[in-house]
């Protein structure tokens, strides 16, 4: 189908880092099964390096594709460098998305720094809060 | 992906048969005159058109006077409801009655109507799709000038108590249209014996061409003309006949109609093979009527997975299929059918409808029950919401 890029399709059918972490050192789920996708990331995290990660999602085709990309640019990463990771760099390493589909990416985005929240509220780490969404602020549901 | 494809979609469009190819390629470069001319070239093309017309009258019971060409199934509906509201206004009747569960090309139409100040009711459908005559008679009033429900669903193939519907309206002087789309070469038409008093249909979910369709009005009904020009279909509908389309459209209705119980029980074999394949996923749900369904349709909601992914993998396999998942619109929201028969957002998601023809072979629905439990399964597996619903954590909706 040409609704997606090559990329897209190939993270699709063969999504990198599917699956669970149950030893995770941090969780992230983002979205509802009402608006029909939900991102879950777990992190494994050794030192500032995330060691590995792994996702589950409920979603389209498009959301599919961007939480495996999304792992792979955050895979082996320092956490400093996961926290800059933008739905734009997902969407873009993605060959891009339809414009009705970004808000898959950004989905993505929010679940990675979702799990790293999650991280730092574990181990009692301080950390600017600014630089977490709030809530789900895609504005996808309305609710 | 697949070295193999079966089309299950002949909801969305069919192939054309080779009776209507046929019955086409005479008239784009032999009998290629223009309906209107005056001249044995033009003459030549009205009377071909007069005899299409005549023989899509036989298969619905009507006149050739009461068929006008359309472009298809959604300008028919257009015209049907628009023309039924104009007839009312001038009465000073300006309520419309319809379901929930209309094609878009009818529910848009009511939606500016009621911008333009009439009033509609859409009328609830049971949990299998179905609206019954009795609500129909209980909303009329007074003030209503139409009611348009549609014979089948294109979504979930619940077929309407049409003949039942109609004879309410026919009881209580009110116009009754139905948008025969996903009927018309299916299922039997007799717009007498059915009350009906207009109809719309589109030639290329028969095998026919795409780009034309026909409206049925009952003579007497006065049609509002929506393209301004010439003064083709007598006035009613501008622009040179698309006579290839036209005469592709009759071969191809003659011959579904021809075959129709034949077809429909053979259908209806295969779909019901393919139901109780696919009721055995679990969590898994068939949307529409059991029995009160049309031959080739089958609709099912699975749980915990959404639809453009199965069918993305589906088509790699192979298969190809359609769904009501909100993804697949390209809205936000899932499919409005499966809403109003009582589907929740996270479970109309998951939908996946397989729509069957002549040409659909056993081999074809064996496989591709195959192919459908082995996606789910996958999906599933990798859906945080099956994890939840396994470990308890959420409830199953389908149980």
């Amino acid at each position: 189908m040409a609704l997606y890029s090559e990329k897209v399709m190939d993270h699709f059918r063969n999504p990198r880092n599917v699956g669970v972490i149950e030893d995770a050192d941090g969780i992230g789920e983002v979205g509802n099964a009402k608006c029909g996708d939900i991102m879950k990331m777990y992190l494994k995290i050794d030192g500032d390096v995330i060691t590995d990660v792994k996702f589950e999602t409920f979603g389209c085709g498009s959301a599919i594709a961007s939480s495996s990309m999304a792992t792979e640019l955050i895979k082996g990463k320092p956490v400093s460098e996961a926290l800059k990771l933008t739905n734009k760099a997902v969407a873009e390493a993605l060959d891009g998305l339809p414009a009705y589909k970004l808000h898959c990416s950004v989905l993505a985005e929010e679940a990675i720094k979702k799990a790293l929240q999650d991280y730092y509220e574990r181990n009692g780490i301080d950390y600017d809060r600014s630089q977490f969404p709030q809530c789900e602020t895609c504005g996808h549901c309305g609710d | 992906m697949a070295n193999r494809t079966i089309y299950l979609d002949n909801a969305a469009t069919t192939k054309m048969s080779k009776t209507a190819i046929n019955a086409m390629l005479p008239y784009f470069d032999g009998i290629y005159g223009n309906p209107s001319s005056l001249h044995s070239a033009g003459q030549a093309a009205a009377e071909a058109l007069q005899e299409a017309r005549e023989r899509i009258a036989v298969c619905l019971g009507c006149t050739a006077k009461e068929i006008t060409f359309t472009s298809g199934g959604s300008e028919a509906d257009n015209q049907a409801i628009r023309s039924a509201a104009k007839l009312g206004e001038r009465k000073g009747k300006k309520h419309i009655i319809s379901t929930k569960i209309e094609h878009h090309a009818v529910l848009h139409t009511l939606k500016k109507l009621e911008s333009e100040g009439f009033s509609v009711t859409l009328l609830d459908v049971d949990e299998n799709g179905l609206v019954s005559a009795k609500q129909v008679a209980d909303a009329i009033t007074a003030d209503t000038c139409l009611v348009t429900v549609m014979f089948a669903n294109n979504e979930i193939g619940t077929i309407e108590p049409i003949r039942e519907i109609g004879s309410v309206c026919r009881e209580k002087g009110v116009l009754f249209h139905t948008d025969a789309v996903q009927a018309a070469g299916h299922l039997p038409i007799d717009v007498n014996e059915q009350n009906i008093d207009l109809l719309s249909l589109s030639a290329h979910k028969f095998h026919g061409p795409k780009g034309i369709g026909a409206l049925y009005a009952r003579k007497g009904v006065a049609l509002t003309t929506l393209i301004e020009g010439g003064a083709q279909e007598r006035g009613k509908r501008a622009g040179t006949e698309n006579l290839p389309a036209i005469m592709g459209m009759a071969a191809a209705l003659e011959e579904a109609c021809a075959s129709m119980g034949e077809t429909a029980k053979r259908l209806t074999a295969l779909r019901d093979r393919l139901i109780a394949g696919l009721s055995e996923i679990p969590h898994g749900i068939l949307n529409g009527d059991r029995t009160r369904r049309l031959p080739g349709n089958v609709s099912f909601c699975f749980e915990g997975i959404e639809g453009e992914s199965l069918l993305l993998l589906l088509d790699d396999k192979g298969v190809c299929a359609s769904s009501g998942s909100a993804c697949t619109s390209g809205s936000l929201d899932p499919s409005h059918v499966l809403l109003a028969i009582g589907r929740v957002h996270d479970v109309a998601h998951g939908s996946l409808r397989l729509t069957l023809s002549e040409e659909t072979t056993e081999e074809e629905i064996d496989y591709t029950i195959e192919a459908v439990r082995e996606v789910v399964g996958y999906l599933r597996n990798m859906s945080p919401v099956w994890r939840d619903l396994q470990s308890g954590k959420r409830e199953f909706i389908i149980k």
